[in-house]
């Protein structure tokens, strides 16, 4: 077993028109132990902004501790919001920093521009390789359950409400078949005036 | 000094040395099956492949047993071909024997039986089994490859069974949807969801992709579709 | 100190390297990183260089990205197809992009591209093969047309054609079968595409698109994407939740609030050059 696997845990972040959404399970373990199910691995990092942090629990909370020092530096530095694009490029010097060492996180970003309000999304692998599609990224021990489901479901311009289905709905069926995640799940949507926050009823087994 | 005697010493002074025999070769493939009241439909992508050569665009993974029943078999494809070939002697046999074709539910049994007398060298084959009941139903029988045998409804196995299995638990069993009730499985309904899985399934993993084929069982007999898939 | 200002190292961070080995020992094998299995290829024609590449990177055997961008900026006039450890090549690609333009500016003349495989090969012999990074490195200089091949370990090759990757066999089998000297734009652009679909149909690691980048003495165009070798599948059922599908326990919303706004008009003024 990889030891990114070994708190369990999945994240997932999509489009949709003018928002975006990010979403992740609450289950924190042990291998097959489940310790507690009330562990969030999407932290908020500014307004609009959002990054989700699955993998090794330890390495989840230095990486968000480390980033939100960083970025702090960098916003008071600047004196201005920093925009998603520029949280990858310093989550990924973060990550390259240790490419033979590395911490054992997956980061996904979800975000609106500060100004322009543009929807962005982005997943790094655990040595800072970024991938920024158009449609949908996922990230954790159930990944290739969630490709599968947001493969299916994902369409263009979806409205909030809608987006939220959509990516409520493949989190939830994709990680009701991964014995490592799930046990209750919380949903982000982000849109230009409002961040809507939901928790899911789920299977508690 | 001392190395050079281990070297050149008797061979029982030398080190230990590993030997390794790797009998099985994962040649990848995906198939899903879904029931319903009069029907069953049982489908297997074609490519066949190992590491990042494809083998074969056009090799239909899914076997004719009896009139009623079919087998959709992938993994390691020799052993996919011999658990095939001593199944269709045990069913001749039987056939000789009873002057009848065995029923779904007995080769399901069978292959169960079959699977498990390999315990400790099992074949590497992931199994589904579709076929019409003594009640003229559709079902579904899903195996592990060394004969855990389970009746379902529908099922997906293979390569690609972690993306398209939550989405069939979705649609089909429908599941996490509130007021939403599981819909009556048709032909229509079956087709279009054996389709998209695959179609979903070919974008996201590399082993699974070139086409599909569709059986169909009824009744009636026998029929089978081809649809064409992204062949990178 | 230096742990709190925690960027104020340069270079590569060890301090997590013992607790991982620690970590492998205990049998938690290191996870994979992002691969891109990939078919890229470069060739010399009449007037410049093609280099081309496929569009798919990997995770083990699911596709991560179906439209990644494998040929790199280094120089006006230079280009790098990069396979191997996604994550390397971006950085050892950047890296060299920003080194290359302060030999630039240091120098005042254009870079030659024999400047820029140097410094390719001495960064990655110095790392031992421990940056995965396989390139084909194109260009175009005052003095000739080249297409460098520039292996993890630091061993490079000039050749009028070369293939990397997983696909580079069935992509130089291509070559091998059709290249040959002078040849013109567009035959040459045909050649490129037909090598590196060989390596997207026939190669699982590599797949979907094939971008090309044409550099002459006048500059460089990437074409992104040339062929669009792969389309998207089309699902026939539609997937759409109604809304309320799906339960929620509990649901909070934060408004982004607006604290303060000003709105300064701005008034050309013509300034006075009198």
């Amino acid at each position: 077993m990889s030891i990114l696997n070994y708190n369990g845990g999945c994240v997932v972040a999509m489009k949709g028109k003018n928002c975006v959404a990010i979403a992740c399970d609450l289950r924190f373990g042990v291998q097959s132990q489940t310790i507690t199910t009330d562990f969030e691995r999407v932290f908020e990092l500014g307004p609009q902004l959002y990054i989700g942090l699955p993998g090794l629990a330890t390495d989840t909370q230095t990486v968000y501790q480390r980033l939100q020092f960083r970025i702090k530096m960098y916003e008071m530095r600047e004196g201005r919001r920093m925009k998603p694009q520029t949280l990858m490029a310093m989550a990924q010097n973060l990550l390259y920093e240790r490419r033979f060492g590395p911490y054992f996180v997956e980061p996904v970003i979800a975000g609106l521009h500060p100004s322009t309000k543009e929807p962005y999304i982005c997943a790094l692998d655990l040595i800072g390789c970024p991938c920024e599609p158009a449609d949908f990224v996922v990230s954790g021990t159930c990944s290739e359950s969630l490709y599968g489901m947001c493969e299916t479901t994902w369409r263009e311009d979806m409205e909030p409400e809608d987006l939220f289905e959509c990516i409520s709905q493949s989190l939830v069926n994709a990680f009701d078949r991964d014995a490592l995640s799930g046990w209750g799940a919380v949903v982000h949507i982000i849109e230009h005036d409002k961040v809507t926050t939901r928790y899911l009823k789920c299977r508690q087994d | 000094m001392a190395l050079e005697m281990m070297m050149s010493g008797p061979d029982y002074m030398r080190d230990p040395r590993k030997h390794q025999f790797s009998p099985y070769a994962n040649n990848g493939g995906t198939s899903v099956a879904i029931a319903g009241d009069d029907f069953v439909m049982i489908a297997s992508d074609t490519r066949l492949s190992r590491g990042f050569n494809i083998f074969s665009r056009e090799q239909d993974k899914v076997f004719p047993l009896t009139p009623k029943t079919m087998m959709a078999s992938s993994g390691c494809w020799a052993d996919v071909l011999t658990l095939n070939k001593v199944l269709q002697a045990r069913l001749t046999m039987y056939s000789h024997e009873h002057h009848d074709m065995m029923s779904t539910t007995a080769v399901a049994q069978l292959l169960s039986t079959m699977l498990y007398w390999r315990r400790f060298f099992p074949y590497y084959v992931s199994n589904i089994l579709a076929g019409i009941d003594e009640e003229g139903k559709g079902v579904v029988y899903h195996y592990d490859p060394v004969g855990h045998m389970e009746k379902l409804t529908f099922s997906a196995t293979g390569e690609s069974v972690s993306q398209i299995q939550p989405l069939l638990d979705n649609q089909i069993g429908g599941l996490n949807m509130l007021g939403v009730k599981p819909p009556t499985m048709t032909k229509d309904l079956a087709r279009q969801l054996i389709h998209d899985a695959f179609v979903s399934a070919a974008e996201r993993d590399i082993n699974t992709g070139d086409g599909i084929i569709i059986h169909t069982i009824t009744k009636d007999g026998k029929t089978e579709e081809t649809v064409k898939l992204r062949r990178d | 100190m230096m742990e709190v200002v925690d960027n104020s190292y340069p270079g590569f961070q060890f301090s997590n390297f013992a607790r991982n080995e620690n970590l492998v020992a205990k049998g938690f094998p290191m996870p994979n990183s992002r691969k891109t299995g990939t078919t890229i290829a470069g060739i010399v024609f009449k007037d410049g260089v093609v280099l081309g590449a496929d569009t798919r990177a990997t995770e083990g055997d699911i596709i991560a990205d179906k439209n990644c961008s494998k040929i790199h900026y280094l120089q006006p006039n230079m280009y790098c197809c990069g396979a191997g450890t996604a994550a390397d090549l971006e950085m050892t690609t950047q890296l060299m992009a920003s080194q290359l333009e302060l030999h630039r500016l240091n120098t005042g003349r254009q870079v030659p591209v024999v400047a820029a495989n140097r410094m390719l090969k001495q960064m990655l012999f110095r790392y031992q093969g421990y940056i995965g990074a396989a390139l084909v490195l194109g260009g175009v200089d005052k003095h000739d047309s080249h297409i460098y091949s520039i292996h993890p370990h630091g061993s490079t090759d000039r050749l009028p054609y070369t293939t990397m990757g997983s696909g580079s066999l069935a992509a130089m089998s291509v070559f091998e079968s059709r290249w040959k000297p002078n040849m013109e734009l567009e035959e040459a652009k045909q050649l490129v595409r037909d090598a590196i679909a060989g390596g997207v149909f026939n190669d699982l690691g590599s797949g979907s698109n094939i971008d090309l980048c044409i550099i002459t003495k006048d500059g460089a165009t990437m074409i992104r994407p040339y062929d669009v070798a792969n389309v998207k599948g089309q699902r026939q059922g539609k997937y759409e939740y109604k809304r309320g599908t799906t339960e929620v326990l509990s649901t909070t919303v934060r408004p982004i609030q607006i604290v303060a706004e000003t709105v300064k008009k701005v008034t050309v003024e013509e300034m006075d050059t009198a």
